[in-house]
């Protein structure tokens, strides 16, 4: 009787695509290929507000450290052994090769999970996924950074990113409107994103309180307190879904071009990796188009925003 | 590819062989269903005498022999204050035995999605290197549509494919693998009427279609009747149960979970197949739902098929074999969708432009 037994060689049966040789962490298909994260500590919480802090993470393994390279408004998949997977957009400097800040707000799961973690518990992460804010196509023009509520956690990467190339942009502006004066986030570092980064910034709430003396309204209204050539200027929105509608369609009628406004967006997501299809938004993926999309594309995009 | 021509007790012997010495799956009949008609499914099988080589569509697809309806991620094993995580995608050599053509191009879909795009799968990698795939053809059931889909027929991704020529099976070698197992057994060089006979086969087969749908043209459609009252009108019928998704052969959509071993020292990350037609899909934290009625998401998955997504560069990736026609519990399958849209169409233009005749 003939051996029939259908077997494979040992090599072959745990073949990793990449398998060999370190990523290309600049081209976006080369990032990581399997579930394994990297493992990080928590080395310090930041309390922000009643919901939101700031969690600073470093990855153990040096040399994983040394590969993990991000470009500004990219996520990453934040991951609490035992709960799950979350996607967080990475809100510390891309030159900050020690720590990775990830501004979180409790809200289900896996992020209420985190929020009874102490300082040096370890989470995983897996990343960096999606599209980034086209800095370098920005350069030699004004730059206008429109954030509301949360939406300043992924701004934070390019406010950090002009910081430290301020030479290579013209004006720089940052709105940033919040529900309640409470409610705002990283007010410790206004101060520092004016006078060291030479940023004009304008804040703005819609429900004022005793304390506020600030401007209160709809977010749009500071705009009038710029005059810019918006011919010559690029614009980066982040913020909850109904935002983007109106702060998107206000640039458009001041003249911004459709394809120099970027919005970051939210869906959920399950692998990153556009395999799950959780995060499909009209005929493509928000894990591998996005999450930033030129306001043109939006547009075309079915029901995007 | 080299072709042979194999009797079929020979090939049955062959079949015996195979089968005895491998974890191999073939058609069986589990049930009859409802309308008096024999449920196939792939099951676990020991000689050839348990497969039933004359059957005509398995109720679930082949699918799930690569994608699990739940699998194994990764495995967190927590000791005092800190884990370890271990990944392992490992897959036992199975043998797959009488996939249709349907089946056997919904794997090369898969293959396109799960291997080519950005980030490869290693798990649905390991699975597709150690599975051995033997295909056969088979006359369409009356509502087969995957000549209308041109899947009717499969050039690649198998290891051997068998069509039947009535007293024997002409075979189609697709690996050296497959070749040298047939060495043992009695093959024929295929004679000219043996040629003639595959040919006739295919003839035959092509012009059993009775269900036709017109998909030329249907991206651009969708696209313009994205706003259609039709979406409603199904989405009404749909019960966003996700049985269309389960026993469809190239739906992959998955969820990730994550939970806790039963002693509390570990975690387990399973992703489980999921549909886009249960209601919590697009769901995100904080409660808003992107796509919250029945019709906007039974129209994403109509989407999905006849458009296509950019992770498959943009192709249909719906196969024809009608398994979620058949399985809806409420009556909706492909072809009245697509027909309703067409007519839907038609019907406006003739309200836009007076047909030549009535002038």
């Amino acid at each position: 009787m003939p051996d029939m037994r259908f077997t494979i060689p040992e090599q072959n049966l745990n073949l990793e695509p990449f398998a060999g040789r370190i990523p290309d962490f600049q081209k976006k298909s080369e990032v990581m290929i399997t579930d394994k994260g990297y493992k990080c500590r928590i080395t310090n919480i930041v309390p922000l507000s009643s919901h939101e802090r700031v969690f600073q993470l470093r990855i153990v393994d040096p040399l994983e450290r040394e590969v993990f390279n991000f470009r500004p408004g990219q996520f990453l998949m934040l991951e609490v052994p035992g709960y799950g997977e979350a996607p967080i957009s990475i809100s510390s400097s891309t030159s900050n090769h020690e720590f990775i800040e990830l501004c979180i707000r409790k809200a289900g799961h896996v992020t209420s999970a985190l929020f009874e973690a102490r300082q040096g518990a370890f989470v995983s992460v897996r990343g960096p996924f999606g599209t980034a804010f086209p800095m370098a196509e920005m350069q030699g023009k004004n730059v206008l950074l429109i954030a509301g509520g949360l939406g300043i956690a992924p701004m934070r990467a390019p406010l950090f990113w002009i910081n430290d190339h301020r030479d290579r942009y013209k004006e720089v502006f940052l709105l940033y409107g919040a529900k309640e004066p409470s409610q705002m986030l990283f007010t410790y570092q206004f101060e520092e994103w004016q006078k060291v980064s030479h940023v004009q910034m304008r804040t703005i709430v819609e429900k004022p309180d005793q304390s506020w003396t600030g401007r209160s309204g709809m977010i749009t209204a500071l705009l009038d307190e710029f005059s810019f050539n918006p011919k010559e200027t690029y614009a980066i929105v982040c913020g909850p879904p109904v935002m983007f509608k109106f702060v998107c369609s206000h640039l458009d009628r001041m003249g911004i071009p459709m394809n120099r406004m970027f919005v970051s967006l939210e869906r959920r997501m399950h692998c990153g990796m556009g395999k799950c299809c959780r995060c499909m938004v009209g005929s493509t993926f928000t894990c591998l188009d996005g999450p930033v999309f030129d306001y043109w594309s939006v547009m075309n995009l079915k029901e995007a925003i | 590819m080299i072709y042979k021509v194999i009797s079929k007790t020979e090939f049955r012997a062959f079949i015996d062989a195979i089968v005895k010495e491998n974890r191999a799956y073939g058609p069986q009949k589990v049930d009859t269903g409802s309308n008096g008609k024999p449920i196939y499914q792939f099951m676990p099988v020991k000689s050839a005498a348990e497969i039933d080589f004359d059957y005509t569509v398995t109720h679930s697809s082949a699918k799930h022999f690569f994608l699990p309806y739940r699998d194994e991620l990764s495995h967190f094993n927590f000791t005092d204050g800190n884990w370890e995580q271990e990944v392992n995608y490992e897959a036992p050599p199975t043998i797959l035995i009488g996939l249709r053509p349907c089946d056997i191009n919904a794997i090369n879909i898969l293959d396109d999605v799960m291997l080519h795009g950005a980030y490869p799968s290693p798990y649905y990698l390991a699975r597709r290197k150690n599975n051995f795939i033997i295909g056969m053809d088979h006359l369409p059931l009356p509502d087969c549509f995957c000549h209308s889909m041109n899947r009717h027929t499969v050039n690649h991704g198998f290891n051997l494919f068998c069509s039947d020529i009535g007293e024997s099976y002409y075979l189609s070698i697709n690996s050296s693998k497959a070749y040298s197992f047939l060495k043992e057994f009695e093959l024929q060089e295929p004679t000219y009427e043996d040629n003639c006979r595959l040919i006739e086969r295919r003839k035959d087969i092509k012009h059993s279609f009775e269900t036709k749908i017109e998909v030329s043209g249907l991206p651009c459609f969708l696209d313009i009747e994205f706003d259609s009252p039709i979406w409603q009108k199904w989405g009404d019928k749909c019960l966003s149960c996700g049985t269309c998704a389960m026993v469809c052969p190239t739906c992959y959509c998955y969820s990730v979970e994550e939970r806790f071993d039963i002693d509390l020292e570990g975690s387990t990350r399973q992703n489980h197949l999921y549909s886009c037609n249960l209601v919590d899909f697009a769901q995100v934290t904080g409660g808003h739902n992107f796509r919250p009625k029945n019709g906007d998401r039974l129209k994403y998955r109509y989407y999905h098929h006849y458009r296509g997504f950019a992770a498959n560069d943009n192709q249909q990736i719906c196969v024809g074999c009608n398994r979620c026609g058949r399985a809806c519990l409420a009556d909706i399958n492909p072809k009245d969708v697509i027909n309703d849209l067409r007519l839907e169409r038609e019907s406006c233009l003739t309200c836009v432009l007076p047909s030549p005749s009535k002038t």
